[in-house]
């Protein structure tokens, strides 16, 4: 896809970012829109299918899975604003019908997916003018940009090409947050002492605001930060509505009609 | 923490056996300065990525290789070790395994076994099954000698008292060997060394592991740092090797590469300071060496993993530990909370296989499956899937592997909970129906969710879907 731009693609919005927040979604649509392509929201998308397959309920996933591939019918991109959700849909779902009747839709399914970040880097977001006041930040990867999908490199550059941000380094970049989706839930202490932990490593940074890509980290780092109810906690932004804010300050996407 | 097939269940205690190294700082402190350590060295050692992944694509190969053909290799391995005069014996199980080894040990006399490091032997529960024979079994590693001293196990594959403090050491050889305090590490070692020069020249048999077999010389070969090793397998008359079926190589030259990964991935070491080749007993000519070495070769659950084509990757382990340094979980637990042998990723992948779903499948819940442990495995383990398919197993009996247990740790409720999941999250009216119930019915929702509002505020709908936001999108007109 580098180099040349299609006219048409698909947000696949994710299941968190629907219900919990779809200002990540608008703001993901307005990045898209501003590449100069037309965005698609499938009203029949749901989940990828994630928290089922890595609990093992291989069969509930497929289920889930199946309804996504038919809620993306044109042969157009599939954006997804999260690596974890486009690791799901790109790497795992060629494996979650191998020997299934879908295999080979599946498999072309996968292909067209791409996360944001490399959309952005791809489609010459790099060039765009940072319009935001100067800032000291802390990114944090997922395990699935980092792992897996290898797009965090893509995330750095977007955030290293804004003239007036700087990029604060913690300990241990590579850790683990703790979230791992039912992990949090099967074994609370041991992932709220990496999320402790992860937490503790970005606040040392000084940083004003940390700045997270896939919306899991950011549910398990941003509640544990509120729970600690640290008056010093920096406030945790999301990649693409941080992006959206430097690009074009003072419009919040809640605010968008 | 040797867990024979006598043993409790490795599923029992688990979560408690989490909570207790959770609280203990001191454990933390030691495991992340060490893991650190390994870490940092083990990239020096590796400080191109994609060169790292050139190895590892060419260890991926070789492994596999020789897996595809493990049973022609292993006769072949029989045949060439019996020329070369080493007496091969196969066990199927960890009982059979103790079986030919006391066996061994009775018939030559044998009341001392000087030991090399073996996690096979940990495997089979040996030194157990030998003092109930009367064999006193010595470990000559100098971290299995001190977690054999302070009455536990090894706690890492390669480190087995990577757990411990300098001080702690201290402590316990003044209490133990009654000598006079010191924690000065070289005149610890030199202490250790001292008890065990002793031994070596005492002992009626040595047992050692194997790294790997040489299928075509008939030959062992076998790494290690501190001597014990060599020492293990010259010095007494009689030498036993203990070996996992699945270690077998075809020729010598598949093995430079798999060395050259070993030693980087396990210690960040060029080359170890021992490598040692063993093709049979001390020669008419010859000096030294043992009269007799026996080969042991285990299966204890080995073939069933070669028999599926998935789970058989799990043998390309070369048992080099760098999934458990690298693992964010490992790290805060340390090997013990495991109640394994093996810890840390490949454990939780290895002895579900080895003693069933239903004795140690909730190995795989400890995993946030975050892909640290895949990324560094020297053959390419792909550690997270199989962990993520045990799971699976754990639930269902419908893959064909034949790993015992399977479906036997399905809970109803949770399945029950992951059935209505995937019903609404299959049809997307009644998804984008249930979505706007939880959006206008926000502030009645509970506060409290479960673990996770413990540690962690709880996360509230927004009073809009973006299903609902993006209703009205229309592609002709470019709002939204």
């Amino acid at each position: 896809m580098t180099g040349n731009r299609p006219e048409h693609v698909y947000l696949f919005g994710t299941c968190l970012v629907d219900l919990l927040t779809p200002a990540v979604g608008l703001n993901a649509v307005r990045l898209l829109e501003a590449t100069g392509v037309e965005v698609h929201f499938p009203q029949s998308q749901t989940c990828c299918g994630q928290p089922a397959y890595n609990s093992g309920y291989f069969r509930e996933a497929r289920n889930v899975a199946r309804q996504q591939l038919h809620a993306f019918r044109e042969n157009w991109p599939i954006v997804v604003p999260s690596a974890s959700c486009a690791s799901m849909l790109h790497q795992e779902y060629p494996k979650l019908f191998d020997g299934q009747p879908e295999q080979s839709e599946a498999e072309h399914f996968a292909r067209r997916v791409v996360e944001l970040s490399q959309f952005l880097v791809e489609q010459g977001a790099l060039s765009w003018p940072d319009r935001g006041p100067p800032i000291r930040v802390a990114v944090h990867h997922s395990c699935s940009a980092q792992r897996a999908l290898h797009t965090a490199p893509y995330s750095n550059q977007l955030i290293n090409a804004l003239r007036q941000v700087e990029r604060l380094e913690h300990d241990r970049p590579e850790e683990c947050c703790g979230f791992g989706g039912t992990f949090a839930v099967k074994m609370p202490e041991l992932s709220a002492q990496m999320a402790r932990d992860k937490c503790q490593a970005l606040c040392a940074t000084g940083a004003e605001c940390l700045i997270i890509g896939d919306s899991g980290c950011s549910l398990n780092l941003e509640g544990t930060l509120k729970h600690s109810h640290s008056r010093q906690a920096p406030r945790v932004e999301h990649l693409y509505s941080f992006l959206c804010n430097r690009y074009w300050p003072g419009t919040p996407a809640s605010q968008i009609p | 923490m040797s867990m024979g097939p006598q043993s409790e269940s490795i599923n029992a205690g688990f979560k408690q056996r989490i909570d207790v190294a959770l609280k203990d700082d001191a454990l933390q402190g030691n495991l992340r300065r060490a893991m650190d350590f390994l870490v940092d060295k083990r990239a020096l050692q590796f400080p191109d990525t994609s060169a790292f992944e050139t190895l590892q694509a060419e260890g991926r190969r070789i492994r596999q290789r020789n897996l595809e053909k493990l049973p022609e290799l292993l006769e072949r391995l029989e045949s060439r070790c019996t020329e070369n005069g080493i007496r091969v014996h196969w066990a199927e199980t960890a009982d059979e395994a103790c079986r030919i080894i006391s066996t061994l040990l009775k018939d030559a006399n044998a009341n001392t076994l000087i030991k090399g490091k073996s996690m096979a032997s940990e495997e089979i529960a040996l030194n157990a099954a030998l003092e109930r024979q009367g064999i006193d079994a010595i470990e000559s590693d100098m971290g299995e000698y001190i977690v054999q001293l302070d009455g536990t196990g090894p706690s890492h594959i390669i480190m087995p008292a990577i757990h411990k403090t300098r001080e702690e050491i201290a402590r316990l050889f003044h209490e133990r060997l009654h000598t006079d305090y010191t924690d000065d590490v070289d005149a610890l070692i030199g202490i250790g060394r001292e008890v065990l020069r002793s031994r070596f020249q005492q002992a009626d048999a040595g047992l050692s592991g194997v790294n790997f077999a040489i299928a075509e010389e008939g030959a062992l070969c076998l790494v290690e740092n501190e001597g014990n090793g060599r020492m293990s397998t010259t010095i007494p008359p009689l030498h036993i090797a203990l070996c996992g079926i699945e270690k077998v190589v075809a020729t010598l030259e598949d093995i430079p590469p798999l060395l050259n990964l070993l030693t980087k991935s396990a210690t960040g070491q060029a080359i170890t300071t021992y490598v040692n080749l063993i093709r049979g007993p001390r020669q008419k000519e010859e000096l030294d060496g043992p009269r007799a070495v026996h080969l042991v070769l285990l299966d204890n659950g080995r073939s069933r993993m070669f028999a599926d084509q998935r789970l058989r990757e799990t043998l390309r382990c070369i048992r080099c530990g760098a999934c458990m340094n690298h693992c964010p979980v490992y790290t805060r637990l340390g090997g013990h909370a495991y109640g394994s042998t093996y810890p840390g990723p490949i454990g939780q992948v290895v002895m579900p296989q080895i003693e069933g779903i239903h004795r140690a499948g909730e190995l795989t819940q400890a995993c946030s499956l975050n892909g640290s442990c895949g990324e560094v495995c020297p053959v390419g383990i792909p550690l997270p899937g199989l962990i993520r398919q045990l799971r699976h197993e754990a639930n269902e009996t419908d893959s064909r592997s034949g790993t015992p247990g399977k479906g036997q740790l399905r809970k109803p409720l949770e399945s029950l909970v992951w059935k209505l999941w995937a019903l609404v999250h299959a049809r997307p009216t009644l998804y984008r129906f249930m979505c706007w119930l939880a959006s206008r019915g926000r502030t009645l929702l509970p506060r409290q969710i479960g673990p996770w509002t413990r540690t962690r505020s709880s996360p509230r709908p927004a009073p809009r879907t973006l299903h609902d936001h993006l209703r009205h999108r229309n592609p002709k007109n470019r709002r939204y």
